[in-house]
C-alpha cells in the first residue's frame, strides 16, 4: 500500500494498470460488506482488465442468424486511482461511451473485467450490483433527455433516496435534495419545478446533482458539457472541478473535446477504433505525444488564436473511421497513418511503452501502441 | 437590484460557482411570471384546449351525455318501457313539448321515445367507457411488455397483435356474439375489447421503445432502479399521451360499433333499453313513421361524433408537430 | 419606409453582376417570434455585408439570433409565427424582402446556397445522391438525364468523395458523416452560386473530419471566388478561414473585427469572456473563467445592454442605455478599420 502510494507522488511514474488484488467473497452480504472497504487516495480505486464488447449483428425477423459482430470495444484495460481524472478522448465511433456503459453495468461486457475494489463487477447481480450502483453514477450528455419531463426537480434528484432508502431516512429527504440543489448552485426553492423550465446549463447542474446524491465514489461522465453553450460549459467545468474536492470523487471523464478533456484530466486515454491508441498523463499526452494518431487529433483541434495557430504543423488526415463492424487488420489505425508500412497490418501493436523509451527518464515514456512510436509536439506553435 | 447581488457577489470572487448561482435565479425569476407554476405538457395541452370551440363544443356535449346516462330520471318523468299501443302507436314528434314524452313521439309499442333516448344514453355511454377502459389496459400492458422487453417477447407479442389485427372487426363481432345465448352489456363489451385491444398496443409499444431509450431512463437504470419502477415512473407517464389520444378517438367508435352490432341483431337486445335496439326495432316502420329510426340514430351520430371532435381536439393540443 | 413601399410594387429591374456595393447587405434587420408566452425578439437591428471572396464568420451561442438572420436572408423562416417588421436584406443592391417569390425562388439556390449542419436530414434519404445532386442541374439548368449525371459525378470529384463514379447511385444513409457533408457542398456549390451560407457546416463532425470538410470549404471558395457566411459557436473553427467576424448577442451584433484583430485584442466583455473561457490545448490553467449567470431569454431582453447581467464591467448607464455598434479606434485615436464594439467601456476592455 506503501509503495502505490509512493508511485502517485511521482505522477508520471503512475503505471496505466497496476495488481488487481482481488476480493474473495462466498456470500452476497459479504460482497456488499466489502465495497464499504475505503480506498486511499492514489490508489486504483477501478481497474479495467481487457474490457471487450461485441455487438452481434444479426439478420432475419423470426430466426436470427449472427452476421458478425461490431466491435464496439475491443480490449482496453486501465486503471482509475482514487480521487484523479481520467479523461477518455476519441472521435465518434471509438467505443468511448460504451466503455462508459460497461463501467456502470448498463450493457453487459463481452468479456474482461473491471474491478471495483477488487470484485469484479461485471459478474456480480442482485444486492452486490445494486450497492456497486450507489458508488458509481453517471452524468450524461443531454441534459434534455436525461430528465424526465413528467417528473419535478425535487422527484428527480430525490429518486436516487427512493431506490437506495438506506441513504436517506424518508423524512430527512427534502432537506437532503435542497441541499443537493445549493451544492450544484441553483436555488433550493425550485424543488417543484419542471426540466423545460430550466436551461441548458442549470439541467446539467440537476444532472449532477442527481449523480451526487448517493454519496459516490466514482462518476462517470459521459461528454458532460459538449451539449452546453461555451460560456455554460465553463461554469459546469468548474462545478464538476469543486465537487471532486469537495466530495473526494474519481472521475472517468469521457470528451471528444480535447481542450475540456485537458483542463480536468490528470490522465487522459485516446481510444480509436474499440482500442486504446496511448495513456498517460497529460503532459504526456499533450506535449509529448507518440502515437500519430494522437498526433494528429491534437493537431487538428482548432484554436482560437490564429496567431497560435500559424505557427502549428496541421496533420490532416485522409479518409474516414473505418466501420467498428469490419477493422482493419493489425495496427487500426493504418488505413488512415502516414508512417503505416507492412507490419502495420499484420502485427497488432501492443499498448506499451515503446522499446526506444524503455527506461528512459522522458515524457515521451508513456504507453502507446505504434510498431513506430516517436515523439511530435504538435500542440505548441514552432 | 438582483443584477446588484450577483455583481457583488461576482466581485468578492471567493466562489464563482455561488456568484454564478445568484444570477440564474434573477433570470428565472423573470422567465416565468408565476415561479411554481409548471407548465408541463399536460398545462400546456391544456392552455391549447380551453380556447378551442371544437373541444368546448364536444366535451360539453360528452358532459352532458355523462350527466343523462347517470341520472336518466333528471331529465324525464316517463319510463322508457311504458308501452301505450292504444293511444300513441307511432305518435307523432311534438317538436315545442320540450322534455315531454311526446316531444320526439312514439314508437311502434307506443312507448315515448324521448324517454327511450334519455335511457338509452346509459348503454351506449357503459359500452364506450367500458370498451375503452379495458383496451386502454390491456392494450398498453401487452404493448408496454413488449416494446420494454424487446426479443422474443417483443416478436411473440407483436405477431399474436398481428393476427387479431387480421381479423375484421365486424365479422368477428358477429362470431363471438353468435355464440352467446344471451347477451348482456358486459358481453358486448369483452367482444369488443377481444378485438379491439390491438390498436392501443401497437402504439404503446412504439411509444415504449422510444422512451425506454431516452436518458433518464438509462440514468435510472444506473442509479439501480428496478424494472417495476421504471416502467411505472419513467416509461408510463411519458407513453401516456398517444395513447390517450388513440383511446378517445376509439371510443366513439365502439359505441358506433355497439349501435350495429345491436342492429343487426347480434348485440344488446329488448328489453335492455339502447340506441342500437331502436334503430333496429324502427326500420320496421321506416316507411310510415321514419321518426322512430331517425331519432336514435341521430342521437348515436351526435354521441360517436362528440367523442372523434374530442379526440381529435385532444390529439392537436398534445402532439408538439402540430402546434 | 415609402421606398420599400415603392419597390413592392414594381418588380425591380435585374440589375446583372455590375451592381456595386457588397454582395450581400442585411441593414437593420429585426426578426420576432410571436408565441404564447409573448414576443421573442430573436434579431433586433443587425447591420453585416459580405463580398465575393471574402468569409464572414457569425459567431454565437445558442439564442444569439445568428441562425434566424440566415433563415431571413435564405427566405426560410417559418411565418408565421416568425416575423420581419423591419430591415433589409440587399443581394447585389436589390432588398430581396420585397421581391415577389419568384424573384426570390430565382435567387435562393442559384445565387445563394446553404449548408445545414445535419446533412443526414438535409438530404432525402429515399433517393440516390446522383439523384439529388443531378436535380440540381436538370431542374435548374434544363440538363438531360445523362448530361447532369456526368455533371453530378464532376462535382463529387470536386469535393472530393473517392470513388466518385462507382458511388453515384448510393443513398445518403451509405455515407459517413464527413462525406455526407461534402454531398451537402456539392449541393451547394452545383449552381455555382455567388454566395454560401453555413450553419455550422462542421458541429456533428469529428475533429480530424471537420478540418478536411473546412479545408474544402475554403479552398472551394478561393476557387468560386464566392462570399461565404459562416455561422457557428465555436472560435477555434472561426480562426482558421474567417476574414472578419461578428459577434452577436441576444440578437445583435456586440463586436465586429477582422479575424486577427479579434483574438488579440477583444472590444468587447462577451467576446473577452467567451475567450477566457476556453480552456488552452497547449498548457494546463487554473480554473476556468467561466460568465457568470445565463444567457438572455429572448422574450425578456434585459434593458440597456443585454448583457449587463452577466458582465463584469456592468455600471447603471449599461441598464439603461442600448450602447450602439461605433467604431473601435487605437489609444492615439487613429482608425482601426473594420472594428466596432457595442459597449460603452469598450475602450477600457480594448485597452484596459
Amino acid at each position: 500500500m506503501a509503495e502505490l502510494k509512493k508511485t502517485n507522488e511521482a505522477v508520471d511514474a503512475t503505471p496505466n494498470v497496476t495488481e488487481v488484488e482481488t476480493v474473495e467473497v462466498t456470500s452476497e452480504e459479504a460482497a456488499v460488506a466489502a465495497l464499504d472497504a475505503t480506498v486511499e487516495r492514489g490508489e486504483p480505486i477501478l481497474q479495467v482488465r481487457n474490457l471487450v464488447k461485441h455487438f452481434p449483428l444479426t439478420q432475419g425477423i423470426l430466426f436470427k442468424r449472427h452476421v458478425g459482430a461490431v466491435k464496439a470495444v475491443d480490449g482496453i484495460s486501465f486503471d482509475l486511482y482514487q480521487g484523479e481524472t481520467l479523461g477518455i478522448v476519441g472521435e465518434s465511433g471509438c467505443g468511448k461511451s460504451t466503455v462508459a456503459k460497461l463501467l456502470m453495468t448498463l450493457e453487459k461486457a463481452t468479456a474482461g473485467e473491471v474491478f471495483y475494489k477488487g470484485q469484479d463487477i461485471t459478474k456480480l447481480s442482485g444486492r452486490a450490483l445494486k450497492a456497486v450502483r450507489r458508488n458509481i453514477q453517471m452524468v450524461f450528455q443531454d441534459p434534455y433527455t436525461s430528465l424526465n419531463p413528467r417528473m419535478t426537480v425535487g422527484d428527480i434528484i430525490g429518486e436516487p433516496f427512493d431506490i437506495h432508502p438506506e441513504v436517506a431516512p424518508k423524512g430527512d429527504r427534502r432537506r437532503k435534495v435542497q441541499e443537493l440543489l445549493d451544492v450544484v448552485g441553483l436555488n433550493p426553492e425550485y424543488i417543484h419545478r419542471y426540466p423545460h423550465q430550466f436551461s441548458g446549463g442549470q439541467r446539467q447542474r440537476i444532472g449532477i446533482a442527481r449523480g451526487l446524491a448517493l454519496n459516490p465514489e466514482i462518476i462517470i461522465c459521459d461528454e458532460p458539457v459538449s451539449a452546453l453553450d461555451v460560456s455554460v460549459q465553463a461554469q459546469v467545468v468548474n462545478l464538476m472541478e469543486k465537487l471532486q474536492d469537495e466530495f473526494n470523487l474519481s472521475y472517468v471523464f469521457i470528451a471528444h473535446d480535447l481542450s475540456i478533456v485537458r483542463h480536468i484530466s490528470d490522465r487522459v486515454g485516446v481510444m480509436y477504433l474499440g482500442k486504446m491508441a496511448e495513456i498517460g498523463t497529460d503532459v504526456q499526452i499533450y506535449d509529448h505525444p507518440t502515437h500519430p494518431y494522437t498526433q494528429a487529433l491534437l493537431s487538428a483541434v482548432p484554436v482560437p488564436d490564429p496567431e497560435a495557430r500559424e505557427g502549428r504543423e496541421r496533420i490532416i488526415l485522409t479518409g474516414d473511421v473505418p466501420s467498428p463492424a469490419n477493422p482493419p487488420s493489425g495496427c487500426r489505425f493504418r488505413t488512415r497513418c502516414w508512417k503505416a508500412e507492412d507490419k502495420c497490418a499484420t502485427e497488432v501493436p501492443l499498448l506499451a511503452v515503446p522499446e526506444r523509451f524503455k527506461g528512459q527518464d522522458t515524457p515521451a515514456a508513456h504507453e502507446s501502441a505504434c510498431h513506430f512510436a516517436e515523439e511530435k509536439d504538435v500542440v505548441h506553435a514552432a | 437590484m438582483p443584477e446588484k447581488t450577483a455583481a457583488t457577489a461576482a466581485s468578492t470572487g471567493a466562489e464563482k460557482v455561488t456568484s454564478t448561482a445568484a444570477a440564474p435565479d434573477t433570470a428565472l425569476v423573470t422567465k416565468a411570471p408565476k415561479p411554481d407554476k409548471a407548465r408541463s405538457l399536460w398545462s400546456d395541452a391544456w392552455h391549447d384546449l380551453r380556447r378551442n370551440p371544437l373541444f368546448l363544443i364536444s366535451a360539453g356535449l360528452i358532459v352532458l351525455l355523462i350527466v343523462i346516462s347517470a341520472f336518466p330520471g333528471l331529465f324525464t318523468s316517463a319510463s322508457p318501457r311504458d308501452a301505450d299501443l292504444a293511444n300513441h302507436y307511432l305518435g307523432q314528434p311534438n317538436w315545442s313539448h320540450f322534455f315531454q314524452p311526446d316531444w320526439f313521439g312514439y314508437d311502434g309499442q307506443g312507448r315515448s321515445i324521448y324517454a327511450r333516448v334519455v335511457y338509452g344514453a346509459r348503454a351506449s355511454i357503459i359500452v364506450g367507457v367500458g370498451v375503452t377502459a379495458l383496451v386502454t389496459i390491456l392494450g398498453t400492458l401487452v404493448g408496454m411488455i413488449a416494446g420494454y422487453f424487446g426479443g422474443w417477447i417483443d416478436t411473440l407479442l407483436s405477431r399474436l397483435t398481428d393476427i387479431f389485427m387480421g381479423i375484421p372487426f365486424l365479422l368477428g363481432a358477429l362470431v363471438v356474439l353468435t355464440s352467446f345465448e344471451k347477451r348482456a352489456i358486459w358481453v358486448v363489451i369483452l367482444a369488443l375489447v377481444f378485438l379491439g385491444w390491438t390498436q392501443i398496443a401497437r402504439v404503446a409499444r412504439g411509444s415504449v421503445i422510444t422512451i425506454k431509450q431516452a436518458d433518464y431512463v438509462v440514468a435510472a437504470k444506473a442509479l439501480g432502479a428496478s424494472t417495476t419502477r421504471i416502467l411505472t415512473r419513467h416509461v408510463l407517464p411519458n407513453a401516456l399521451a398517444p395513447i390517450i389520444v388513440v383511446a378517445t378517438i376509439a371510443l366513439g367508435g365502439y359505441i358506433a360499433a355497439e349501435a350495429t352490432l345491436s342492429f343487426l341483431g347480434v348485440g344488446l337486445a329488448e328489453p335492455t333499453v339502447s340506441w342500437g335496439v331502436d334503430v333496429s326495432s324502427g326500420r320496421e316502420q321506416l316507411r310510415n313513421a321514419p321518426h322512430v329510426l331517425i331519432i336514435p340514430s341521430v342521437m348515436v351520430s351526435i354521441t360517436v361524433l362528440s367523442f372523434l371532435m374530442f379526440g381529435d381536439a385532444v390529439r392537436n393540443a398534445l402532439d408538439p408537430k402540430l402546434r | 419606409m415609402t421606398i420599400i413601399k415603392e419597390t413592392a410594387g414594381v418588380p425591380a429591374p435585374r440589375a446583372g453582376g455590375e451592381a456595386s456595393g457588397p454582395l450581400l447587405e442585411v441593414r437593420d434587420l429585426h426578426v420576432e417570434f410571436h408565441t404564447r408566452d409573448g414576443v421573442a425578439k430573436a434579431v433586433n437591428g443587425v447591420n453585416y455585408s459580405v463580398d465575393s471572396g471574402e468569409t464572414l464568420a457569425v459567431l454565437g451561442e445558442s439564442g444569439s439570433g445568428k441562425s434566424v438572420t440566415a433563415q431571413a436572408i435564405m427566405g426560410i423562416l417559418d411565418m408565421p409565427p416568425g416575423k420581419i417588421p423591419h430591415g433589409q436584406i440587399l443581394f447585389r443592391g436589390q432588398d430581396m424582402l420585397t421581391m415577389s417569390n419568384e424573384e426570390r425562388r430565382q435567387i435562393r439556390g442559384r445565387k445563394i446556397a446553404m449548408i445545414f449542419q445535419d446533412a443526414l436530414s438535409s438530404l432525402n434519404p429515399v433517393l440516390s445522391v446522383g439523384y439529388q445532386l443531378g436535380e440540381m442541374f436538370r431542374v435548374h439548368q434544363g440538363l438531360s438525364k445523362k448530361d447532369a449525371k456526368a455533371k453530378s459525378i464532376e462535382l463529387m470529384d470536386k469535393v472530393k468523395i473517392p470513388a466518385a463514379r462507382a458511388r453515384i447511385g448510393d443513398y445518403p444513409h451509405q455515407f459517413s458523416g464527413g462525406m455526407r457533408q461534402r454531398i451537402m457542398i456539392a449541393m451547394a456549390l452545383a449552381l455555382e452560386p455567388d454566395l454560401i451560407i453555413a450553419d455550422e457546416p462542421t458541429t456533428a463532425l469529428d475533429v480530424t473530419v471537420q478540418a478536411q470538410v473546412m479545408d474544402l470549404l475554403a479552398e472551394l471558395q478561393r476557387e468560386y471566388n464566392m462570399g461565404l457566411i459562416l455561422i457557428t459557436h465555436d472560435l477555434g473553427v472561426v480562426a482558421d478561414v474567417a476574414d472578419k467576424i461578428a459577434v452577436m448577442y441576444a440578437g445583435r451584433i456586440v463586436e465586429t473585427a477582422p479575424v486577427h484583430e479579434l483574438y488579440k485584442r477583444p472590444a468587447h466583455p462577451y467576446t473577452r469572456g467567451l475567450l477566457d473561457s476556453i480552456p488552452r490545448l497547449d498548457q494546463k490553467g487554473q480554473e476556468l473563467y467561466a460568465i457568470k449567470g445565463l444567457p438572455p431569454n429572448l422574450l425578456k431582453i434585459p434593458t440597456g445592454c443585454a448583457f449587463n447581467p452577466r458582465c463584469p464591467k456592468a455600471d447603471d448607464i449599461c441598464r439603461t442605455e442600448i450602447p450602439a455598434l461605433a467604431p473601435v479606434t487605437e489609444q492615439d485615436g487613429s482608425d482601426l478599420p473594420g472594428r466596432g464594439s457595442a459597449c460603452h467601456f469598450w475602450k477600457e476592455t480594448i485597452h484596459g
